[in-house]
């Protein structure tokens, strides 16, 4: 299986690298439009700025054909900033068009506590998750954000709670995505990107309603 | 369900070895960089802070490569610093696998580097170091590892560094560091009214009790120790268990 780490310059992208070595899953960094066609799955990786994000994907003409292979069905997860990116827009970059798989846009979590969301935190659970599957329900995961998706319809499968209920994890058809750090997140991180895997192991339902919604937005 | 106090074991080194002594003097070996994150790792550690106090620039290779080492043992977030003063070190420092750098001297002398920092590697890993003394009624900062007074107001400098673009303070007492008599709780109370950002307490950690004071007392978000877990004084899962019993938010492991 090649799973194709989307690279465009993120700081943690290696980090991606080393916790898939320690599951014994070899990566590759995926950075042409070429690149993207060959992976069974992908991981788009991210901390950082939304708007410095999009430009960088569209510097390497990565945003459409991204938006095509995951519409073709191509398993996908976004971290952290790569969850961000998957809506239309940020508040971090107003100017700035995200690769809208969802409708929604990603707000600046309003300051009734401590910014940034940095640490260890909970979740709630508020649909079926597969990438939450044998996590005990306790688990804590490893947070580093300012913004956050507070919406996601019925994609939001699980939710945190820091200075406003926002999307902890997306999962929609063969589209994935954490607001926390699974690559950080010890034992319980390890066990989401293995889920994810399994995922992208299973045979291929064809295209899915999270890569039409991205064909109607174009 | 809310946000876990961090417990944070603190790898000082010389840029390849951990080190432990007072003010750079009788330095002694400590251990392996590598093998103690390893082992932190495992026990139940939220984060890893690793520092080059020698902080020369002819050893930054060797301290670039010690993050390296340390970066692949952990599934947690590692911060490195030590003398990082521009944009391509904060860089090198983060591309050997550190989430966040710390910044403190070059901070003081131009606190517009922290803006151009968080504007490059984003906020959340920014962290501004502050050394701070008792001097009179107030505390001061100190700079070059403790050993140049600047006449800085420590609290206001903290507020300024958030207002710069710092997304987390470290705040050290140099009064209680190496002192095992428990963390300055007025001082991290001080700063963390002081700033919107979450506050990282060190200088003083010894038995469970003082972390669960300058958690209740001190506000602090994350408390940091070295000797104390190096020596294995201290065993990070007996830490967490006894703050969890005491009504302490913290990630229980294992």
């Amino acid at each position: 299986m090649n799973v194709g780490l989307i690279e465009y310059g993120a700081g943690n992208l290696p980090s991606v690298e080393r916790a898939l070595a320690r599951l014994g899953v070899e990566s590759l960094r995926a950075s042409s439009p070429d690149a993207l066609k060959g992976c069974d799955a992908l991981i788009l990786p991210g901390v950082g700025h939304f708007g410095a994000l999009m430009r960088s994907l569209g510097e390497r003409s990565l945003v459409e054909p991204l938006q095509r292979v995951v519409s073709s069905g191509t398993p996908l997860l976004g971290i952290c900033l790569g969850l961000q990116a998957m809506f239309t827009s940020s508040d971090e970059a107003p100017g700035d068009a995200g690769l809208s798989i969802f409708s929604q846009k990603v707000s600046a979590l309003p300051p009734a506590d401590r910014l940034p969301h940095m640490g260890w935190n909970q979740l709630r659970r508020v649909r079926p998750s597969k990438l939450l599957e044998g996590v005990p329900p306790d688990s804590y995961f490893y947070f580093a954000h300012s913004y956050a998706a507070l919406d996601a319809g019925d994609a939001g499968v699980a939710y945190c709670d820091h200075c406003a209920p926002f999307v902890a994890i997306l999962e929609h058809g063969n589209v994935f995505a954490t607001q926390f750090h699974p690559e950080k997140s010890g034992p319980v991180g390890a066990r989401i990107l293995t889920n994810f895997l399994q995922q992208a192991s299973l045979p291929l339902p064809g295209p899915q309603a999270a890569g039409r919604e991205a064909d109607e937005n174009r | 369900m809310s946000l876990a106090r961090r417990i944070i074991p603190c790898l000082d080194t010389d840029g390849a070895r951990v080190v432990k002594g007072v003010n750079f003097v009788n330095l002694r070996d400590a251990g392996d960089p590598a093998a103690l994150a390893a082992r932190y790792n495992i026990e139940g550690a939220d984060e890893l802070v690793v520092l080059d106090i020698a902080a020369s620039r002819d050893h930054r290779p060797t301290f670039l490569e010690t993050i390296r080492r340390v970066a692949a043992e952990l599934a947690i977030p590692l911060t490195a610093g030590g003398g990082v003063a521009t944009v391509d070190e904060g860089r090198a420092i983060l591309r050997a696998g550190a989430d966040k750098l710390t910044v403190n001297t070059a901070a003081i002398r131009d606190p517009a580097l922290l803006t151009v920092l968080a504007a490059e590697f984003g906020s959340q890993a920014v962290v501004l170091a502050i050394d701070a003394k008792r001097v009179g009624d107030r505390w001061e900062a100190f700079v070059r590892g403790g050993s140049v007074a600047t006449g800085i107001d420590a609290v206001a400098w903290a507020h300024q560094g958030v207002e710069r673009g710092a997304g987390e303070i470290l705040i050290t007492s140099m009064d209680k560091d190496g002192t095992r008599s428990g963390f300055d709780c007025a001082l991290t109370a001080a700063i963390s009214r002081a700033v919107s950002v979450p506050v990282i307490a060190s200088g003083g950690a010894d038995t469970p009790e003082t972390f669960l004071e300058v958690f209740c007392e001190g506000c602090a978000d994350a408390a940091l120790a070295a000797s104390i877990f190096h020596d294995s004084i201290q065993g990070l899962g007996a830490l967490k268990r006894y703050l969890g019993d005491h009504g302490v938010s913290v990630r229980q492991t294992g």
